[in-house]
């Protein structure tokens, strides 16, 4: 029984079929990534198990709960923290306050009246961010504003304000789109030494084969809202109906 | 001190003196001068400074942290205007309970506006304010005539139950007070040529503006403020950060429609009627007006606004035609008449032209209002001083 089971989901858009019985089941500390062509799925998939979109039919379990016809927030309090394709961060606010954020809705929940003592008096929560930020490299970078930072620090501030909320199950999406050669590599540095030395479940979302292959332990292949096959990488490589789906049926092996 | 970090203290000291020592700073110029015309330190527009500052204060903690643009914040104000009256009418003229009354009606209506126009944000949400405020305009002057008196308005009157009061002596008209001092009494101090006021019910809204202005600095700094802010800053983010982001904009409407209504029972504590025309959505667009004007999203700039406007309103619009003719008399007829004929527009009647020019030029130099131009300042200040210190070293 894995964190994260999704049973039979059917997705459908118009005309489209964008899911169509997607069963997938995610172990728990394990990184489990989901490749697929373009159009495949992905991103309507990992939005459906964040609250973003509601299955047609079939169930998304986390942990034993139904996550369907909860809000975002309350998934994400439940134990599931999602990164975007784009950094999305707190852009008017500095780096500090970015993280600050997460560590008070991990400790006050969704919402609090907290509307009189000043920010800096919380010392539990702001040892928390200021840790956070020593870990993650950013500390040097406190009263940035965030939307000043690149693009590579904006990512790192992102994981960064995900992990402070101790999430059991981390998702990104396309952790890596449209980053140089470098960021990509330190971006997945970052993620090996996270799962080093956290017990956390990561399930991502790429199309660089790249990326994939130097962190995934399983993957799922989606073709046409529909799962492929789900293996080791090593096995995912040489698998012809991997290649098939990717480079099309014409193609000879 | 008081809980505010340092800077935010020495904010309050300056505000807490300006206030009090307003009656000598609006009154500058000698009685009978030529410059007496732009003495602002008369009681009824002193009061107004402060209410409006309230009134915006208020406005600056929904618009300011959260970005969701009310237009019918007017509403609230009336609301707690005719909470406040009633209570005059019923109760007693004692100020305080109109006060308290007119805040918790305020805050109750706006928890209803809030629930319903928050469901949408950006331009719907401004456009569902400016519907109810519209709507309670409307209600107020024709429909809800029995409560709030139509086009004539409500004051109390000698025939008023006013069970916690005596009954007035004969010929005597009710008169808002706390607790016996009377909300109109002025005492006039006289120094040589200049005169100076010293009015209970400034000092009565001075004081509250005083608390409230340094609630909203606590709210600022609180871990609420900075939650406001981020919805600002993006919500999406918000919502996938476990964060709620409904009741925290909610809470901050309510927060502001209490301010509003606030201000609204101390107008009325300070002249004791009330008009439906102060829900019409003009005063609502007046209020954004003195916060964008003044710097939204900073701690002061909505006082500035508000009493920059207030003061463009009660002192350039009495600039009329004799008082060019004085001004200019000095100069040869045609060139008088030339000036006086090009100045006259943006006087008097058309003291909305020069408002409107100066907001246009605050919008387009001073993104952040009045707050951003005063900072520019204070840093050529600073550049010209670090100048000189890197310029005299070699002279030695």
């Amino acid at each position: 029984m894995g964190i994260l089971e999704v049973k039979n989901v059917n997705k459908r858009f118009g005309g489209l079929q964008a899911l169509g019985n997607v069963n997938l089941s995610i172990a728990e500390n394990t990184v489990h990534a989901i490749i697929g062509p373009n159009g495949a799925g992905k991103s309507t998939l990992l939005n459906c198990l964040v609250g973003k979109l509601i299955p047609d039919t079939g169930s998304v379990m986390f942990d034993g709960q139904s996550v369907l016809g909860r809000k975002p927030y309350e998934i994400n309090q439940m134990g599931i923290s999602r990164v975007f394709q784009t950094p999305e961060i707190f852009g008017d606010l500095t780096v500090m306050e970015n993280m600050l954020i997460p560590c008070f809705a991990k400790r006050d929940g969704a919402f609090s009246l907290h509307a009189i003592g000043s920010v800096a008096s919380e010392k539990d929560v702001f040892e928390k961010a200021k840790q956070m930020l020593s870990d993650m490299k950013l500390y040097d970078k406190r009263e940035m504003h965030a939307s000043s930072m690149s693009r590579g620090d904006k990512r790192r501030l992102e994981i960064a304000m995900c992990l402070s909320q101790e999430p059991r199950l981390l998702l990104l999406d396309e952790p890596t789109a449209g980053m140089a050669r470098a960021d990509t590599n330190n971006t997945i540095d970052l993620l090996k030494q996270i799962k080093e030395e956290r017990d956390i479940t990561i399930a991502i979302i790429e199309h660089d084969m790249h990326v994939v292959f130097s962190l995934a332990e399983r993957i799922t292949v989606l073709a046409q809202g529909t799962p492929l096959v789900e293996d080791t990488p090593d096995n995912i490589k040489g698998h012809p109906k991997v290649k098939e789906a990717y480079l099309g049926e014409t193609q000879t092996v | 001190m008081l809980g505010l970090t340092k800077r935010d203290f020495g904010l309050m000291v300056v505000v807490a003196i300006l206030a009090l020592a307003a009656p000598f700073i609006l009154n500058p110029f000698p009685q009978g001068s030529a410059m007496a015309q732009f003495n602002a330190g008369y009681p009824d527009l002193m009061q107004r400074l402060v209410i409006f500052g309230i009134l915006a204060i208020g406005f600056n903690i929904l618009f300011g942290l959260t970005g969701y643009l009310s237009f019918g914040h007017a509403a609230f104000l009336g609301v707690g205007s005719y909470a406040a009256i009633w209570m005059m009418k019923l109760l007693t003229m004692n100020v305080i309970p109109a006060i308290i009354v007119s805040v918790l009606v305020a805050g109750l209506f706006s928890l209803v506006v809030g629930w319903i126009s928050l469901r949408r944000s950006g331009i719907y949400f401004s456009i569902l304010t400016l519907a109810f405020a519209q709507m309670s305009y409307a209600l107020a002057y024709s429909v809800l005539t029995p409560i709030t008196g139509g086009e004539t308005g409500l004051q109390p009157k000698t025939s008023d139950p006013r069970i916690l009061d005596g009954a007035l002596p004969a010929g005597q008209s009710p008169s808002a007070n706390l607790f016996g001092f009377n909300m109109s009494d002025t005492s006039v101090l006289r120094l040589g040529d200049w005169s100076f006021n010293f009015n209970t019910g400034y000092y009565l809204a001075a004081v509250i503006m005083l608390i409230v202005f340094y609630l909203s600095i606590r709210i600022f700094r609180s871990p609420f403020g900075m939650m406001l802010r981020a919805v600002k800053s993006n919500q999406q983010r918000m919502n996938y950060t476990g964060l709620n982001s409904k009741p925290y904009t909610l809470a901050a409407f309510v927060i502001s429609g209490m301010y509003a209504g606030l201000a609204g029972g101390l107008l009325v504590a300070m002249d004791t009627q009330v008009g439906a025309e102060r829900m019409f959505w003009t005063a609502s667009g007046e209020i954004v007006l003195m916060t964008i004007l003044g710097g939204a999203g900073t701690l002061i700039g909505p006082v500035l606004g508000a009493g920059f406007i207030k003061y463009m309103e009660n002192i350039v619009s009495k600039i009329n035609k004799t008082v060019l003719e004085q001004w200019f008399a000095f100069l040869p007829d045609g060139i008088e008449d030339l000036l006086i004929t090009l100045v006259y527009p943006f006087v008097g009647k058309g003291w909305h032209l020069t408002l409107g020019l100066l907001f246009m030029l605050v919008v387009i130099f001073l993104p952040g209002g009045l707050v951003e131009g005063g900072q520019r300042i204070g840093k050529l200040f600073r550049r010209k001083k670090t100048d000189t210190t890197t310029k005299t070293p070699p002279a030695e």
